[in-house]
């Protein structure tokens, strides 16, 4: 257990020095914080209100609403914030919903009242990437899990047990080298309905072969050593020698594209609604806004603003992903 | 070394077969049925409901002998062995949207694909090759940093965002019109225009098509050419060649070079499928009547043959440019031999 401490500690020393890949996990982390809190941040909600002499903390209460915990006042209910005349109120420092349609505001250039302009149905921009920081970023971690869960057990059986298996898996491996994935994605995403859960099982279930190959090789290597006999020899079950005995070592490399393939997701994701498929047609993410680009061409900020959020996210990691793999990397030390 | 050839492409043909039996099965698989897609005209089931019950039954009838006609009513693994037996014959059926069949809109797109693709992969390893060898060679010095640093930032920018600036900021909208908005020839081109006018019509039309579609293949290239480089510089036979007074061109060109190839030919097997997938958005931007457009115009009107069509035929690039990169190996790497022990 101290060992394992030990090695942990070390490699975040490797990797703190690093700066661009702390840059980068600056970064990745300052984008996690925005999707948490994208409520917060971007809402036509304010967030304390004095209204007809009456006290409401509208994003609060709207939370608790749809948890089903207290319903909505009746005063706050179907109204428009924006029109609304209160008292006191104090709102958000984006003060628009990335889906709040103004078609008196279409395609408006960035200006004190759109900071980042607006698209061709009049919505918020910057609202939109707030918020369409959520999807992107929960599709990139779920998606990966998936492609997690399916590389290392295919990976780990297929490099541990050797032999027809191994042969039979690898052959699955070539299998889907072979195959155009980006195509393959869009054609099962443009027959589903569009769902972003359809689209992170999707991206998931092609993503698995890099990981899976790099699992089955450190299986392969770890294997035979000393101290994997030693446990066989004294009667562990094979499945705990596979987790608690080879896997902890094998994470390391698994680790990196683990990060990388974060990234990959999110390239993959922001490709698909830039295409206009995958996602529902309502809902705002950074490939939506990017398309809209496309028939607007002087509407620079369409184009500008979108691709550099991701850009920026997948800057972050691949920085973290590639420090990470120089601070793994015990030749380098 | 031609048996080993033969041999390759015969096994081309089961993982072929597999392939395309995932793809075909996925497709099938998925909800949504072609024939309502085409009867409603994207109305559906919400367009439908406003149909008297004698005009629905009409509809039915119309969708069942339709069905009937692309065999869409049997079991899936009897379609599947239709299409199968189709291909044979390279017959990949008639496409859903207007009945033309599907080898013809294959054979006009894939030349424009395969010629985008080539070309970008030579201009990848001419330019990515040498940047490499000068970064290692100089490696952190000013060149090699900033090298590395734009090499970086090209490799993570998304070919669909390089590709939409390019549109909007140099393609005449409001801004610069450097280069055409989309297509392969001006719209005024005519076949009597002098070679030299007509190639370099064509040529100005590839040339940001080109670059966005490579560039990203070019910096990851390149710095894999320079890592390559780098692990054998260090290598003790270096040290010897060096002692031994050989000329430093000599080591980097002869010694270090020859050894640092090898990688680099074997990582073409993911840099043509990402050129292959990446054809499909830079052929939607800027609207080239390659393969990748037909697929995603198929895709989008669920053209079930085309689709099927344009993935085989890219499952199939693939594979043979894996192949072609596992033979070029041996060219650069002749201890590697994929002949018998005995041979």
């Amino acid at each position: 257990m101290d060992n394992a401490q030990n090695y942990w500690s070390r490699v975040w020393q490797h990797f703190k020095r690093n700066i661009l890949a702390v840059a980068g996990l600056w970064v990745s982390g300052g984008l996690l914080l925005i999707a948490l809190f994208a409520d917060i941040l971007a809402n036509d909600k304010p967030y304390y209100m004095i209204y007809q002499g009456k006290m409401f903390f509208p994003i609060l209460q709207s939370y608790l609403d749809s948890l089903g915990i207290a319903p909505l006042p009746d005063e706050l209910r179907l109204v428009d914030f924006a029109t609304l005349s209160a008292e006191r109120a104090i709102y958000p420092p984006i003060r628009y919903r990335p889906n709040r349609v103004d078609l008196l505001d279409p395609l408006a250039e960035p200006s004190g009242d759109h900071w980042l302009g607006t698209d061709k149905l009049g919505r918020d921009v910057l609202a939109g990437l707030i918020h369409g920081s959520r999807i992107s970023l929960s599709i990139g971690f779920v998606s990966i899990g998936i492609a997690v869960l399916i590389g290392v057990v295919l990976g780990a059986t297929a490099g541990y047990f050797g032999g027809w298996i191994d042969l039979v898996i690898s052959r699955i491996f070539e299998l889907m080298l072979g195959i155009p994935t980006f195509f393959l994605i869009l054609t099962i995403a443009a027959t589903l309905r569009p769902n972003i859960f359809y689209t992170m099982l999707i991206i998931g279930l092609t993503g698995w072969v890099g990981i899976a190959r790099l699992t089955r090789n450190e299986f392969l290597k770890v294997r035979n050593l000393d101290y994997v006999t030693a446990a066989v020899s004294l009667g562990v079950p094979t499945p705990r020698i596979l987790v608690r005995h080879i896997l902890p070592n094998a994470l390391a490399p698994v680790l990196v594209s683990v990060v990388l393939g974060i990234a990959a997701a999110i390239l993959t994701e922001s490709g698909l609604s830039f295409l206009g498929i995958g996602v529902p047609a309502d809902l705002v993410t950074w490939g939506s806004i990017l398309n809209e680009a496309r028939s607007n061409t002087f509407a620079w900020w369409l184009a500008v603003f979108p691709g550099a959020a991701i850009f920026l996210a997948v800057v972050a990691y691949y920085l973290v992903g590639e420090g990470l793999r120089d601070a793994l990397d015990p030749r380098l030390q | 070394m031609w048996t080993y050839v033969l041999q390759r492409l015969l096994l081309l043909i089961p993982t072929l077969l597999g392939i395309t039996f995932i793809a075909f099965a996925l497709i099938h698989l998925a909800p949504g049925d072609p024939a309502e897609l085409r009867a409603g005209g994207g109305l559906g089931a919400a367009g439908a409901e406003g149909l008297s019950t004698e005009k629905q039954s009409a509809v039915d009838e119309a969708l069942k002998a339709w069905r009937a006609q692309y065999g869409l009513d049997k079991p899936f693994h009897i379609q599947y062995g239709y299409w199968l037996r189709n291909l044979v014959t390279l017959e990949f059926g008639d496409s859903f949207k207007d009945n033309q069949p599907v080898w013809h809109k294959i054979r006009e797109r894939l030349p424009v694909t395969v010629q985008l693709n080539i070309i970008s992969t030579v201009l990848i390893y001419l330019g990515a090759v040498p940047l490499g060898i000068y970064s290692a060679t100089h490696s952190y010095s000013f060149g090699d940093q900033v090298s590395t640093f734009v090499a970086f930032a090209l490799y993570a920018l998304p070919s669909y965002w390089i590709g939409t600036l390019a549109i909007v900021f140099l393609c005449g909208g409001d801004y610069f019109y450097l280069f055409p908005p989309g297509g392969l020839t001006s719209v005024d081109a005519s076949p009597n225009w002098p070679l030299g006018k007509r190639l370099l019509d064509y040529s100005w039309h590839l040339c940001l098509p080109v670059i966005v579609l490579s560039y990203s293949g070019f910096a990851g290239l390149s710095r894999f050419m320079r890592s390559s480089m780098l692990e054998n510089l260090r290598q003790d036979f270096v040290q010897t060649a060096r002692a031994k007074g050989l000329a430093e061109r000599l080591v980097i060109y002869k010694h270090v070079l020859r050894n640092s190839l090898i990688p680099v030919v074997t990582i073409m097997t993911s840099i043509i499928p990402g050129l292959i997938s990446g054809s499909i958005i830079i052929e939607t931007i800027f609207s080239i009547p390659g393969l990748g457009q037909l697929g995603y115009e198929a895709v989008l009107a669920r053209d079930y043959p085309v689709i099927m069509a344009v993935f085989t035929i890219s499952s199939l690039l693939t594979l043979l440019s894996i192949l072609l990169s596992d033979l070029l190996l041996t060219v650069v790497d002749p201890r590697i031999t994929f002949s018998g022990r005995s041979a």
